[in-house]
């Protein structure tokens, strides 16, 4: 073999050392390499833009309809309630899981008061069940065969029955785990609603 | 090591000269292409670019591969500005069209040929199918032809389909006709073409104006393009550092090898 | 009980790291044509995974391809990037692969025993200019199209069968979706899958006979008392070491390209390939990437449409039958005859000037050059065989030298 010099003059030390760093050079440079790869995984510009806020107009909203917007591919309610429709909720309290909507991942903060809104004429949700995802119902009536008498309004889920109030909260011994989300959202002017973002950074 | 340089020597020369080939493919046999003055580090010129874009094609040519955000997030304008600049149009349900949207248009292509005989072709891409020097030579060299639907001509694309556009900008030019000599036959050829009615612009300014154009195409053709170069010189910092460890290295274990 | 150990028990790991790397013997006097093999490797593996990457966003559909290109350039983070690395790896791919042929034919590394390294050398070449014929359909603009339009209608010429086997190929009439769609599934998956088992073998191949070097000395002919070649140095550190070097200086090459010339001049995107596909309109000037354009030329050269099909045929099956044309028994070009270095030197001029014809307009002179160094591209293997049975050669040294 050509190598004849079998450990006598070799500077093992300078060889680690430059085994080590030019190991730590190349691992810098897969580091680098690694970004752009991983990278193309997040949301790109056409996911960000079908997931960009959506502009509501609710000038025209009736009392007691309820409006479904798409945002983020999901359902979005906007539902104006009457007055009749708030003094109701707080009959409601006894009968919750979570009343004082204590869980604070389904909702911003501002949402987190009795009547889960910004204005209270006003109710935003996500549309989606908090139990396996189906979409709810809206049963606005009071005490109907099928509900009971003591329904007084609300939202109710085909799939497993679960039962939510005119706030999106969720009913006691229902599958659904936890109150119906509150999107991010704010009011531009009187007028409009911006579902999807707070607003607050701004 | 003398062979594989002559070697590489004689490949390079061969490689440069054919690069010649490709810019001939792209001019029709009789147009010389002006050298379009491209910059694309010229914000100011892009975002010009980008105003006349929006005002004089956007409405019958689309460019529906680049979204509006990123002309605001590339060129440091708001998205508002870009907003008032060019988003007119609203969805079926009464919104108006997302910042984030592509670029599209609501010219059918049936009515495109009704109107101009062929649909109108999205620009996206263009600028890197013709080239800036074709599209700025283009842009200028349009002139009166009573044969023509449009009344206008241009010598870079015979007999093309879109009208003057910027007439108004630039004036109306009329063909001039020499006697050329070709091998010995006397040819009438189109020579130059020379302003008859002035535009709002004079040359120089329309010549700028046709840049500043031009230069947006090239930008919308690759908006990456500013970030690839300085990205480019990164990485050639980064491996000239590694080639000094790894050159060091080999040389440290070759020292064993006689 | 180590875990190599453990592992060694039930896989023969370090076996494998000691007869390919660390007690692997090759020549200590490997010059810079001998790069180009670890390159390719290096290459081979950039192409599957920027290529795995680019298959997450695109779609092989007629009606979305060419969009899905753009939204990779525009929309996916660093998704430019990823095309760019891929599209420049594929002219890369070509170099390395043709410096890495060339250093064969200047070293004799196809002959005895090493025929069956060049038989899988030659099938790995014919499977990656298939692989890069089908990966360029595939962004589905104009050149995509209507290159694929002349490739497959060549088939047609074969007779009998030519008409068949063209509508075969195509899954249509013409060149539509469905050929997009197979031509994605075999450059994705079938191809690469060939290559990967074309390479391993061939690099098996090579470690069974051992590597052969610039003076094209047997070292298995000279070993020391442990049965260890006097010239030949273990490939792990010494030839790991330094073809991290070759790595950095072709990286470096390589992102000047694909940074700041990634169009090649139009050479390796083609400016009529930013033009969708259009089966009504074909471009003005349809000519293959540069890798294809020696062989296009002689293609174009024959005037009859089956010959020129047969010529460009020959002009790659003739390679594969070089170990046996070049019957000389010396190995490499510096202990081989002046008649032998001049035909080389002719060979390999007639190969990159038939390139630069291919992407010329057609006119006479054109044609006639053509016509003129296509013969001269054959006359190398003629020549080679006439003159190399008793070749006039200068004694080969017993050791290597440099």
């Amino acid at each position: 073999m050509s190598t004849a010099n079998n450990g006598n003059n070799v500077d093992t030390g300078r060889r680690r050392f430059l085994v080590a760093s030019t190991s730590v050079v190349a691992a810098v440079g897969v580091g680098f390499v690694a970004v752009p790869f991983l990278s193309s995984w997040m949301p790109s510009e056409r996911a960000k833009n079908a997931g960009a806020p959506v502009e509501v107009d609710i000038s025209k909203l009736e009392e007691g309809r309820l409006l479904v917007v798409e945002w983020q591919s999901k359902p979005v309610w906007i539902l104006k309630r009457s007055k009749e429709m708030l003094e109701n909720l707080l009959k409601n309290d006894d009968h919750l899981r979570d009343p004082h909507s204590e869980n604070t991942d389904q909702q911003p903060a501002y949402a987190q008061n009795e009547d889960r809104s910004r204005k209270p004429e006003i109710l935003v949700l996500v549309g989606i069940c908090t139990h396996l995802g189906c979409s709810p119902t809206y049963r606005p009536e009071i005490g109907p065969e099928d509900l009971g008498e003591d329904w007084l309004g609300g939202f109710f889920c085909p799939c497993h029955s679960s039962r939510y109030d005119l706030a999106g909260r969720v009913f006691e011994g229902v599958p659904a785990p936890s109150n119906l989300v509150v999107p991010p959202h704010y009011y531009v002017n009187d007028n409009v609603i911006l579902i999807g973002n707070d607003g607050e950074a701004a | 090591m003398k062979k594989t340089l002559l070697t590489l020597c004689g490949a390079a020369f061969i490689a440069s000269v054919s690069l010649m080939t490709p810019m001939l493919a792209l001019a029709n046999e009789h147009a010389h292409l002006d050298k379009a003055p491209i910059d694309i580090s010229d914000k100011a010129s892009l975002r010009r670019g980008a105003k006349i874009f929006a005002e004089n094609c956007y409405s019958c040519h689309s460019a529906k591969f680049m979204r509006f955000n990123r002309i605001a997030k590339d060129l440091d304008m708001t998205e508002s500005e870009v907003r008032d600049m060019m988003i007119f149009t609203y969805n079926k349900k009464g919104a108006p069209t997302k910042i984030g949207s592509l670029m599209n248009v609501s010219m059918t292509d049936d009515f495109a040929k009704n109107a101009f005989g062929t649909p109108v072709p999205d620009l996206s891409v263009k600028a890197r199918a013709r080239g800036a020097d074709w599209i700025y030579t283009y842009l200028r060299s349009f002139y009166v032809d009573p044969n023509r639907p449009t009344g206008m001509n241009n010598t870079v694309f015979p007999d093309v389909g879109m009208p003057n556009i910027l007439w108004h900008q630039q004036g109306l030019q009329e063909p001039v006709y020499e006697k050329v000599n070709h091998d010995g036959v006397e040819v009438e050829e189109l020579t130059h073409l020379k302003t008859v009615v002035p535009g709002t612009l004079n040359r120089v300014e329309f010549d700028m104006f046709a840049a500043d154009l031009t230069n947006f195409m090239v930008y919308l053709a690759e908006p990456a393009q500013l970030q690839r170069r300085a990205l480019g010189w990164y990485v050639l910092g980064f491996l000239a550092i590694f080639f000094v460890f790894a050159y060091l290295l080999k040389k440290e274990y070759w020292k064993d090898v006689h | 009980m180590s875990l190599m150990n453990w592992i060694d028990d039930r896989f023969p790991a370090t076996k494998m790291w000691n007869e390919h790397l660390a007690q692997y013997y090759a020549p200590k006097n490997f010059n810079f044509w001998y790069f180009f093999g670890s390159l390719a490797l290096m290459v081979l593996v950039i192409q599957i995974v920027s290529g795995i990457f680019l298959t997450m966003h695109y779609k092989p559909d007629g009606s979305l391809a060419f969009a899905s290109v753009e939204y990779i350039m525009r929309d996916v983070p660093y998704g430019w990037l990823i095309r760019y690395i891929h599209s420049t790896g594929a002219t890369a791919f070509f170099i390395v692969v043709y410096m890495h042929m060339f250093r064969g034919l200047l070293y004799g590394s196809f002959k005895q025993p090493r025929e069956l390294i060049w038989l899988f050398g030659m099938f790995i070449y014919v499977a990656l200019m298939a692989e890069a014929f089908m990966g360029y359909l595939l962004p589905w603009g104009q050149m995509s199209y209507w290159g694929a339009q002349v490739i497959i209608s060549l088939f047609g010429a074969i007779p009998v069968i030519g008409d068949d086997l063209t509508l075969w190929i195509r899954g249509d009439f013409v060149i539509g979706d469905a050929t997009l769609n197979r031509f994605f599934a075999l450059h994705v998956i079938a191809l690469p899958l060939v290559l990967v088992f074309l390479v391993i073998a061939h690099i098996l191949a090579l470690h069974e006979v051992g590597s052969n070097n610039p003076d094209g000395v047997e070292i298995k002919k000279n070993k020391d008392a442990n049965g260890i070649p006097l010239d030949g140095i273990p490939f792990h550190p010494y030839y790991s070491v330094k073809d991290i070097v070759g790595v950095v200086v072709f990286l470096f090459f390589f992102s000047v390209i694909l940074f700041f010339f990634p169009d090649g001049g139009g050479y390796m995107l083609e400016h009529a390939n930013f033009v969708a596909s259009n089966p009504l309109k074909t471009p003005e000037h349809i000519a293959p990437v540069w890798y294809f354009t020696p062989f296009y030329a002689i293609l174009r050269a024959v005037p009859d449409k089956l010959m020129g099909v047969g010529a460009m045929g020959a002009s790659i099956v003739v390679l594969f039958f070089l170990p046996w044309i070049d019957r000389c028994k010396v190995k490499s070009i510096r202990y081989r005859s002046v008649i032998y270095k001049l035909n080389l030197a002719v060979f390999a001029i007639s190969f990159v000037v038939l390139g630069w014809l291919a992407m010329q307009p057609v006119t006479e002179t054109i044609t006639t050059l053509s016509r003129l160094f296509a013969l001269l591209y054959f006359a190398f293997f003629v020549i080679l065989f006439i003159t190399s049975k008793n070749e006039t050669t200068k004694p080969v040294p017993d050791r290597v030298t440099s």
